[in-house]
């Protein structure tokens, strides 16, 4: 007969250190299911313990509101932006402290935005764009150059790689910074439209098309090349900014005056890509991650939204008991942080996700994090996880608005369908929520 | 080549039509693809987690893709989780014949201790004690043995080292006793109420709703501690929080055998009539009640997979049966009724029946590729006998992760060498036999993060994380209480459906429908005149009938023929 029996060999003598041994077998880890539940419902809690997205604010701020904000591309942590009362500051991120500031303007600083040479261009409604030089000047030198236009300027953007920017009025001027003349270039318009432009942006891959967005309501792209517009669109309602995704070079956002925010692609202009819907009001201001998945938003609400491209709600929420109407909206280049400038004058650095630390992880600390965040996504479609993870205390105005929103859309809703089904079928078609909008295209 | 050709008759036919050809399969599998295939089935035998999806099936391109990619995912797992067995050191024990005429159960304790190593053969040991009936359990990593005697005696020892633990003497009954999630704390079931215990004897608890307990369970993952009482009422406690969670009355008077399903934390409860029921702490009602023997219930286990329920009765009959199917598999005879079973992590089952011991290997294992059912075993693995007929085993333990059988009896504890009982490779994260104090405390931090909600115990475990599949309506029909039932839905249905039974006749709705209320033409004077000389007729019936039936009968006449 052969008999052997379990044993086990003993630790080596001298080493303390424990050893421990895995088997996987199933048999041995009863309930996996329930205990990866429970693991992923405590990890949810967690997130949204340490949830807390408010930062800093940058040194004193503005006296008046900010209006505009722009990143040097050519740094990490340097920034400008300009304030109702015509001063312009530049701000270190890393001391969260100006380093340059101007009265630069006599009226409210509309645009802002950087050189490749790191130089600062600044437009206002006092009719004049100024080239300044923050790195290299004091705070009393003139500007370099000063161009003056026929009307209040709104916004302005520079070419990816010449050395022209486009000023954005009742029509686009094309300056050459090259030239010793204050005239423009070019000047591009639609040839029937008047109205304001309202905002107006490079594309930084396709380097000749330009976008704006007007008071008439129209989103116009522009090519450079043969100097004129390419296409139109109309939307129910007027567009208050227009931003290129860095990644995606085809697809741009607009932020709509009807509170909703508009991803477009330049090719397919007669239906949005995605609409992301949550805002009580006016957005302001809408700004693609410099990995070009998610998208800030800044709006009239008091409040600053963050987005998956792809998804039709916020992921996030952020609002301060002070924080007044926010105009600007800005992601910070290494994509972890998040800016805002609001009407009270302040510009508060938020950090992209909220219960994110920035501090140096240990590996374990780093495993932990990145299993709890599968865990998450993996029972992310239980109720009780799903609650947790989208619930966000809100201010009570914001709560009463998105409310009332919801019973008159529903309203709305609610009566066309009356109509619908008491008119002829087929008389009045559906229309998909991403073409609703569009009023018509024109080429 | 075929061509088409029409006859005279204008027909058309087919001429050359070439035989079919005969292809080889579209392509045929390398012998590398084969074995890549055949090991991707083992793997997913031992660690796959259900069916694959069919992804074939789906429509939509993205959940396509993404499932694809899960899918992946699993594969990889379960090839790597296959391929990493190779680190799992320890191999299990056996008892190999090596002889026709050899049997194992031939085997005595003695030649066991004098085949293994030294330091195996001192886990072979017996300890007499004069307070008993004893009563065993070993620790959920099996590195503590706790003992208790009927009369009040309890000791905890580390019984690999010998080293002792507490010693306590109660001077009242004791039923029975159970350790906690780890070696700190034990509850011991006693005369009146249930107390626990920690580590070093110190009461630190009292349940006084358990009165007169007679059986334990603690359920490790939940934090639970069940009860059963002589009254039939089964409780349980929460131990992490001290509130107890349900209290179910099992109404079939004192309980006789109690066990915990390890899978699914389903407490199997023993009755006097020879059923057993299944409980858990959402349901006053047991999931399942089955009648396993015909008389009462004397002991019961589960094995570690939950698949099968052993269960000793009075009538002599020791039953094997399958939980999923809930159908009774073997039917096997014992001398005496088999008073305590214990099934060990290899799925060995010892079996106390009388004065003896006896040790079954494969009862539930399938091997045959026929059948899903194990096949009957003949002849034990491995006997034992207290060797006085005064000295019976009252209950039985396997150590975890060792090949040790404890038997607690009249006169004392043994404890066996039973080779091929024990888990050779435990998983340390899980329980480790060999942890240090450290460990032991990051182990209960962890646990008690992870601790379930009693909500989850169901008969399938996996349950929560899965996809409700009701429909809204049902779901909300659930959770609206007073809402009819289906049966009863239906039932009003048909009722309203046969509301106007018996109005219409043929004849009647003809004139109904098609009659035409104005329109007076030939052929509705024909019919009216049908109508009135039906109606004539059957007044005619009527009273004939009742000339015939007398004035007393009579009456009831017309109401009959309704």
């Amino acid at each position: 007969m052969k008999i052997k029996s379990l044993s086990r060999a003993a630790a080596p003598a001298g080493s303390d250190v424990a050893r421990q041994p895995r088997n996987l077998d199933p048999a041995q880890h009863p309930f996996e299911r329930a205990r990866e539940y429970t693991r992923a419902l405590n990890a949810v809690k967690m997130e949204r313990m340490f949830a807390a997205p408010f930062v800093a604010q940058m040194g004193n701020g503005h006296v008046d509101g900010v209006y505009t904000m722009a990143k040097d591309p050519g740094s990490l942590e340097r920034f400008a932006s300009g304030s109702g009362d015509g001063v312009i500051k530049v701000w270190d991120l890393v001391s969260r402290e100006e380093v340059w500031s101007t009265r630069g303007h006599d009226n409210i600083v509309k645009g802002l935005c950087w050189t490749p040479d790191r130089k600062l261009l600044s437009c206002a409604t006092d009719k004049t764009v100024k080239l300044w030089d923050p790195h290299n000047s004091d705070k009393k030198d003139p500007p370099l150059a000063t161009y003056v236009g026929q009307g209040a300027f709104t916004d302005i953007t520079h070419h990816r790689t010449e050395a022209a920017f486009a000023a954005s009025s009742s029509v686009i001027s094309i300056y050459d910074t090259s030239r010793p003349s204050s005239a423009p270039t070019q000047t591009l318009r639609w040839p029937t439209s008047t109205d304001t432009i309202t905002s107006v942006s490079f594309n930084q891959s396709e380097t000749s098309i330009l976008g704006s967005t007007s008071l008439d309501r129209a989103v116009i792209l522009y090519d450079l090349r043969t100097s004129s517009p390419l296409h139109k669109v109309i939307l129910t309602l007027s567009s208050n900014k227009i931003a290129w995704n860095p990644q995606e070079a085809f697809n741009f956002a607009i932020a709509n005056e009807d509170h909703n925010i508009y991803v477009f692609d330049m090719r397919k202009m007669t239906r949005a890509l995605n609409v992301l819907k949550d805002h009580v009001a006016a957005v302001m201001d809408v700004e693609f991650s410099p990995t070009g998945e998610e998208l800030v938003s800044a709006s009239y609400d008091r409040t600053i939204r963050l987005w998956n491209r792809d998804r039709g709600h916020s992921r996030d929420i952020y609002h301060t008991k002070r924080m007044q109407r926010v105009f600007s909206a800005r992601w910070t280049p290494d994509n972890n942080f998040v800016l805002s400038g609001s009407d009270d004058g302040n510009i508060r650095l938020w950090r992209a996700n909220a219960s994110d630390r920035s501090g140096i992880k240990t590996a374990r600390q780093q495993q932990k994090i990145e299993y709890d965040q599968a865990l998450i996504r993996r029972y992310s479609h239980m109720p009780e996880i799903r609650k947790i993870r989208r619930h966000r205390h809100l201010p009570k105005t914001i709560k009463k608005a998105g409310d009332i929103k919801r019973e008159e859309l529903g309203a709305i809703k609610r009566k066309e369908e009356n109509v619908r089904k008491h008119s002829k079928p087929g008389s009045m078609p559906r229309k998909s929520e991403r073409e609703k909008m569009v009023l018509g295209t024109e080429r | 080549m075929e061509r088409l050709v029409e006859n005279a008759g204008g027909a058309l036919t087919i001429q050359n039509i070439q035989p079919p050809v005969k292809r080889k399969p579209t392509a045929v599998l390398s012998h590398e693809d084969k074995e890549n295939q055949k090991r991707v089935a083992e793997a997913r035998k031992k660690y796959g987690r259900g069916r694959a999806v069919r992804l074939n099936q789906i429509k939509d391109k993205k959940l396509k893709s993404s499932l694809k990619r899960v899918e992946a995912k699993y594969q990889n797992a379960i090839l790597e989780a296959k391929d990493a067995e190779i680190l799992l050191e320890n191999q299990e024990g056996f008892l190999q014949p090596e002889g026709e005429l050899e049997r194992t159960y031939k085997v005595r304790q003695d030649d066991i201790t004098e085949a293994v190593g030294v330091q195996q053969a001192r886990k072979s040991f017996d300890l007499n004690l004069d307070l008993g009936p004893y009563t065993v359990d070993y620790s959920r990593n099996g590195k503590q043995l706790l003992l208790a005697g009927q009369k009040g005696h309890i000791a905890t020892c580390d019984w690999r080292s010998g080293k002792p633990g507490c010693e306590l003497n109660l001077n009242e009954t004791v039923r029975d006793v159970k350790w906690l999630h780890n070696n700190q704390y034990f509850a011991v079931a006693q005369k009146k109420h249930t107390y626990i215990y920690d580590s070093a004897g110190v009461e630190i608890h009292v349940l006084r709703k358990y009165v007169e307990a007679t059986h334990l369970e603690f359920l490790p993952y939940h934090f639970l501690l069940a009860g059963v009482e002589n009254s039939g009422f089964l409780r349980y406690t929460d131990t992490s929080t001290g509130q107890i969670v349900a209290e179910l009355p099992t109404r079939k008077g004192p309980p006789t055998a109690l066990a915990q399903n390890p899978y699914n934390a389903i407490l199997h409860v023993g009755h006097q009539n020879g059923t057993v029921s299944l409980w858990s702490p959402n349901s006053t009602e047991p999931l399942v009640k089955i009648q396993t023997n015909a008389g009462a219930v004397r002991s019961c286990a589960v094995t570690r997979s939950g698949n099968y329920m052993l269960t000793g009765g009075s009538d002599s009959r020791l039953k094997l049966w399958d939980l999923r199917a809930l159908k009774e598999v073997h039917n096997y005879s014992t001398h005496q009724p088999a008073t305590s079973i214990t099934i060990s992590d290899r799925g060995l089952a010892a079996i106390g029946t009388g004065t003896s011991v006896t040790i079954w290997k494969d009862f539930f294992t399938t091997n045959s590729a026929h059948s899903v059912d194990p096949p009957k075993v003949q002849s034990p693995y491995l006997n034992w006998h207290t060797g006085s007929a005064s000295n019976k085993p009252h209950t039985l333990s396997f150590c975890p992760f060792e090949d040790i059988l404890g038997i607690s009896h009249t006169t004392g504890f043994t404890s066996l060498i039973v080779p091929g009982a024990g888990e050779p490779n435990f998983d340390a994260l899980e329980l480790n036999p060999y942890e240090t104090r450290k460990q032991r405390q990051e182990t209960e931090v962890k646990s008690l993060l992870t601790k379930l909600q009693p909500e989850t115990i169901a008969l399938d475990p996996n349950f929560i994380g899965s996809l409700d599949v009701r429909s809204a309506e049902q779901r909300a029909r659930e959770k609206d209480l007073d809402a009819p039932s289906r049966e009863e839905e239906k039932m009003a249905k048909l009722k309203e459906r046969n509301r106007g039974r018996g109005k219409n006749s043929a004849l009647r709705r003809h004139l109904r429908k098609k009659g035409g209320k104005n329109i007076i033409d030939e052929k509705r004077v024909r019919m009216e005149q049908m109508r009135v000389e039906k109606a004539e007729r059957e007044k005619e019936r009527i009273t004939g009938e009742k000339m015939d039936l007398g004035p007393a009968l009579g009456r009831f006449v017309g109401a009959l023929r309704k």
